[in-house]
């Protein structure tokens, strides 16, 4: 019989760094691994992990190319002319308008967009007692979506399978970079990242300055050719005195159209506190006559949205880069996306994602550069995050720091670990999946999910769909 | 036989359960949490205790997502200098994230640890949730 009495809890013992406890643990050769080592997103993370991209770069490099080669043309061969001619303020402003493109756009790629940490094993298993109907023994899910009112008016939030949790308002899981981002605008191939809460100001500051940017150096190289033309020369001779220029204007002016619409669509909406997304799906349009009144988040004033979105406090990263994965801690929900959906979607996407999957996101960068927007991820399209032996891995180039530990990384020890403390819920019965993918088999036999009370040993996928 | 236990359990008591306050979104994308007191603390904890923890947490979150005056000028001042000032400098929201976390601390320290419950910090779970872990009672101890 124990007779150890009740031990007050020590909470600085209970939240102790994983370093120190990692010396009284028997695991002796892990060196403690940094949070974004181990990010179940399809992301990359530079610097060790103070900078964050999405894994398809998409055309940032492109983007970047353009700016500095149009810029540098500019300055190597027309600013000459226009300050013996006309002042020498045109490089000094042209150089501000540069720096301030060049660090928006990389702020814009290099920041967490607002992505949203996936539920931890114990909080997916309490939202899934909470909406499981009692005594539900078929194997369809039951529908995900819950009501809210927000302002007197009815919101519906879903439930996003990947992540394993009900979305907040306005959030929105991106299938490119699989992670529900909060106040989802779009995801930009041009910029290389979603676009969402806490970025939306950098993309928005940055198309702004591009406008500005373009039609700068765009009205410049006119004067520029336009004052050679006028000292006695013929256009054509002023064209061939600079050449360069010609590259400038056509660059300038395809880019002024689309930049332009871009910066007035999105000064739109700032004004009425709407994201793209949202309005792409017409979601608070049509309700009633005037689209204020059917934004429950607009503050009907449009100095006040405009000082919201783009001047509010900014919340920091909740994914915690840099911070240390404790010991014991099992990835959450990293790569169980395939079970959670009813099973003819997990096969299919299973075989479109070994298959399809770079094709599938060059045709979407293809369709979405071409409209300067792209379509805002869908839950039914989450790609799988794991990836299945014997296939290529669905990006193009393998970064060797991804965080991103496939079911079958063998460089993740943590599917190896045993997890008696979030097993001790009871395991929904109705989440059965039906149709195990092969693939999982050796994952399941790796995992050791210490606690047999969850399990239900019918087919090996669903064993791991039930390990927390 | 308290000899035959490690040191470990002593400090790492067996978790019973966890339970989760979620977010409450009726006033918009602000970050608030419930205040509906969980049956299961009902044998360990007070409810007005309770709710008073979780009103404080969310006046300090109203707090740091307050617009208003300062909040818009370090917005300002943020965009003249290409968001390289918060290279140096902290924000308010971060500065409110360190005095929740000393609040919580503290009330881990004061009320929630002798009955032998603990407050995860929510920003560790995404802001999406409270949790609160519910240990084992190895013996039958009233809260002190």
């Amino acid at each position: 019989m124990k007779n150890c009495e009740y031990q007050q809890i020590d909470p600085r013992a209970l939240s102790v760094s994983p370093l120190s406890a990692q010396s009284h643990t028997e695991k002796k050769d892990q060196r403690p691994r940094r949070k974004w080592e181990v990010f179940p997103g399809k992301n990359r993370f530079f610097c060790d992990g103070r900078l964050i991209l999405a894994r398809q770069s998409g055309v940032l490099p492109l983007t970047l190319g353009l700016i500095v080669v149009t810029c540098g043309l500019f300055f190597a061969f027309d600013c000459p002319f226009l300050v013996k001619h006309l002042t020498v303020f045109i490089p000094v402003i042209g150089a501000a308008l540069f720096v301030f493109v060049v660090i928006s756009l990389l702020r814009t790629s290099f920041t967490d967009p607002g992505i949203l940490p996936r539920a931890t094993p114990d909080e997916a298993a309490d939202i899934e007692r909470q909406i499981d109907t009692s005594g539900s023994s078929t194997y369809r899910p039951p529908p995900r979506t819950k009501e809210i009112l927000i302002n007197q008016q009815v919101v519906k939030l879903k439930y996003c399978f990947t992540c394993k949790m009900f979305r907040p308002p306005r959030t929105s899981h991106c299938s490119l970079c699989d992670n529900c981002v909060e106040r989802f605008d779009h995801h930009c191939p041009w910029v290389g990242n979603c676009v969402g809460k806490r970025n939306y100001r950098f993309f928005y500051s940055f198309i702004i300055s591009l406008s500005f940017l373009t039609s700068f150096i765009f009205g410049c190289v006119i004067a520029h050719i336009t004052l050679r033309s006028q000292a006695g020369k013929s256009l054509v001779q002023a064209i061939q005195e600079s050449p360069a220029s010609v590259v400038e204007l056509v660059i300038c002016f395809f880019s002024i159209w689309s930049i332009l619409g871009l910066s007035g669509f999105h000064t739109y909406l700032v004004a009425s506190n709407l994201t793209t997304n949202e309005d792409i799906k017409g979601s608070w349009s049509g309700k009633r006559g005037s689209e204020e009144s059917g934004n429950p988040y607009s503050y009907n004033n449009i100095i006040t949205n405009c000082c919201v979105t783009l001047c509010g406090p900014v919340p920091p990263s909740l994914i915690d880069r840099r911070g240390f994965v404790p010991p014991d801690e099992v990835i959450p929900a990293a790569s169980s996306a395939s079970e959670m959906e009813l099973p003819h979607f997990s096969a299919k996407n299973d075989v479109n994602m070994c298959t399809q999957s770079t094709k599938d996101v060059l045709e979407r960068m293809v369709n979405s550069g071409s409209q300067t927007l792209c379509s805002p991820g869908t839950p039914k399209t989450t790609p799988l995050v794991q990836e299945l032996p014997g296939t290529a891995a669905p990006s193009p180039e393998p970064p060797p720091s991804a965080g991103c530990p496939g079911l079958l990384d063998s460089r993740c020890p943590f599917f190896s670990r045993s997890s008696e403390k979030d097993s001790l819920h009871s395991i929904n019965p109705a989440f059965r999946l039906a149709s195990p993918s092969p693939s999982l088999t050796r994952t399941a036999v790796t995992l050791n999910g210490a606690a047999d009370v969850g399990f239900m040993p019918l087919h090996p996928g669903s064993a791991r769909d039930e390990a927390p | 036989m308290a000899e035959t236990h490690s040191l470990q359990d002593f400090q790492r008591p067996a978790v019973s359960s966890k339970v989760f306050i979620q977010r409450d979104y009726s006033s918009g994308t602000i970050c608030k949490f419930q205040t509906k007191f969980p049956s299961e603390l009902e044998s360990r904890l007070d409810k007005q205790q309770f709710e008073e923890t979780i009103q404080t947490l969310n006046n300090l979150y109203a707090e740091a997502e307050k617009l208003g005056g300062s909040s818009y000028l370090e917005g300002c001042l943020a965009c003249l200098t290409a968001y390289t000032v918060f290279l140096c400098m902290e924000t308010h929201y971060e500065k409110v994230l360190k005095k929740i976390d000393r609040y919580i601390k503290d009330q881990n320290e004061k009320i929630y640890a002798p009955r032998g419950l603990l407050l995860t910090d929510p920003i560790e779970r995404g802001l999406r949730v409270v949790e609160i872990t519910i240990f084992e009672d190895r013996n039958i101890g009233s809260g002190r």
